[in-house]
């Protein structure tokens, strides 16, 4: 299969991308790591006429701290995700995510930008950007702004970003040190996208949840934040009958399709499992660091 | 149509191709490099791994024009002198293959792996990495022999110079 005819165009600057990008309106579509927009064409899912390759742009690669924050700019592989110190130390979620989407090549080209911005309900970033309180930040022909994590999914494939705009880094509040983290995934095989998967991070005090925040992957046609779930978990020691009220929380926001990975039932039911065994995997964590 | 050049296995090529057209259908159809095969043209098979500057990707999820100004090293730069590259005499020494189909993008994986693990390789992290590669004969025991002992030997050659 051969994608349809475009236009490649490959800027050097952020606002060289944003003028190309004006200048077509909605027949060009920003091109990051190609490894879900490139399938799409071959299947003529998507038809392009200008293609904007961010590749070459620099400011939007690279992994830094500025203060309580830390920014992960757009074009930032999924493998340099895996890589960095920095984010094993503070934000080791992230890397315990990445190591379960795809496979080793298609992480190498992959970026955590195209990835939460893509918009498909499969992608396990935007659920775990939620999860985190993550902020996006948008660049377009009318200037920048910046948008929650927890705002910008409104269905499938449909998206906050505005024709022409371009998501150019991620912001994260680093979660307090000891905290417990999980990303809990079911898949059928490998490079199989999320069955259902369910983020968590919390902190323990004195064996209690001190503060707990959970969001749920591919069970609804946008990410799920997940907040009556985590409010049950609080003061509690996620004994057996928390653990299973919070599954069953998350079980009632979930919606997800009928799909090659199960009926619609089945698969609720699987977002309350890998939902208790995330909080259980988090505490056990937490319990560990301190 | 945009002329692309790059350099494939050490030398400098340049082509105009249409901007739709697939890495693999460059290496392939326009260099006549058939090494570089076509599994399962979803990104999930391996079958069509190149390195591009020096990491392996799927050269069908490429595009020509993304590997612009880079290094390509595809199945038929590896051996050098008539002499195959140490992954490739294990390959054929720990009998890693059958039908041969996957053992291109095996082969390229193989190396990538070895470069970025060296000696710290063991059948685990094998495995792990070998997941974006896919064989319908051998159920990868052999394979994952292969890149053992092709690991064992490379760095033995490395400490040895
Ligand atoms: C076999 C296979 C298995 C996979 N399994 C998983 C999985 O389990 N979990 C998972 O999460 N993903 C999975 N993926 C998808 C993969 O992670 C993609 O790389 C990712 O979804 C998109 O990132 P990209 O950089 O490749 O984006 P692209 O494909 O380049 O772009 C995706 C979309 O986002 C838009 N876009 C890209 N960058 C920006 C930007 N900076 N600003 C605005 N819009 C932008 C593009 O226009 C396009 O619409 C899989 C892919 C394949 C081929
Ligand atoms: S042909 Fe490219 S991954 Fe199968
Ligand atoms: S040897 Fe036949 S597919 Fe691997």
């Amino acid at each position: 299969m051969i994608p349809g005819q475009f236009v490649y165009h490959r800027p050097a600057s952020i606002a060289e991308a944003v003028a190309v990008l004006a200048a077509h309106g909605d027949e060009a579509r920003p091109l990051s790591g190609g490894h879900s927009l490139i399938p799409m064409m071959k299947l003529r899912m998507a038809t392009p006429e200008h293609l904007v390759d961010l590749a070459g742009i620099s400011e939007l690669k690279g992994i830094s701290q500025q203060g309580q924050t830390i920014v992960i700019g757009a074009m930032t592989t999924q493998a340099d995700l895996i890589k960095s110190d920095l984010l094993a130390s503070a934000l080791p979620i992230i890397r315990e995510t990445s190591l379960q989407i795809a496979d080793p090549q298609i992480r190498t080209k992959g970026t955590i930008g195209g990835n939460v911005a893509n918009g498909d309900p499969g992608n396990d970033m935007p659920g775990l950007m939620q999860c985190l309180g993550a902020t996006y930040h948008l660049s377009g022909a009318s200037g920048e702004r910046t948008v929650a994590a927890r705002d910008f999914y409104q269905g499938a494939y449909f998206t906050s970003l505005d024709v022409g705009e371009i998501l150019t880094s991620i912001s994260i509040p680093v979660p307090p040190a000891g905290h417990g983290y999980a990303y809990e995934k079911l898949k059928r095989k490998i490079g199989d996208y999320a069955t259902a998967a369910t983020a968590v991070i919390l902190t323990m005090a004195d064996g209690k949840v001190a503060t707990c925040s959970i969001a749920l992957t591919n069970v609804s046609s946008t990410p799920l934040f997940a907040e009556e779930a985590a409010q049950l978990c609080l003061g509690t020691s996620l004994d057996a009958a928390t653990l299973k009220a919070a599954g069953e929380a998350a079980k009632s926001i979930s919606d997800p399709a009928a799909d090659g990975r199960g009926t619609a039932e089945y698969r609720r039911e699987m977002a309350g499992v890998v939902t208790a065994r995330a909080l259980a995997k988090a505490a056990s964590r937490a319990m560990k660091g301190a | 149509m945009t002329t692309v050049s790059m350099t494939v296995n050490g030398k400098t090529v340049s082509a105009d191709v249409e901007d739709r057209t697939l890495l693999v259908s460059f290496l392939r159809e326009t260099l006549g490099l058939t090494g570089t095969h076509v599994g399962c043209d979803t990104s999930q098979c391996g079958a069509c791994v190149v390195h591009i500057d020096g990491r392996a990707v799927k050269s069908c999820t490429t595009l020509a024009v993304q590997a612009a100004g880079t290094a390509v090293t595809t199945i038929e730069g590896l051996s050098s002198g008539g002499e195959l590259h140490p992954v490739q005499a294990a390959f054929r020494d720990n009998h890693g293959l059958q039908c041969g189909f996957c053992t291109p993008g095996m082969i390229m994986t193989s190396v990538d792996i070895i470069n970025r693990h060296g000696a710290h390789l063991d059948e685990a992290t094998v495995r792990h990495e070998l997941e974006g590669n896919i064989c319908r004969c051998t159920g990868y025991h052999n394979i994952v022999k292969s890149v053992l002992d092709a690991a064992g030997r490379m760095t033995t050659s490395a400490a040895a110079e």
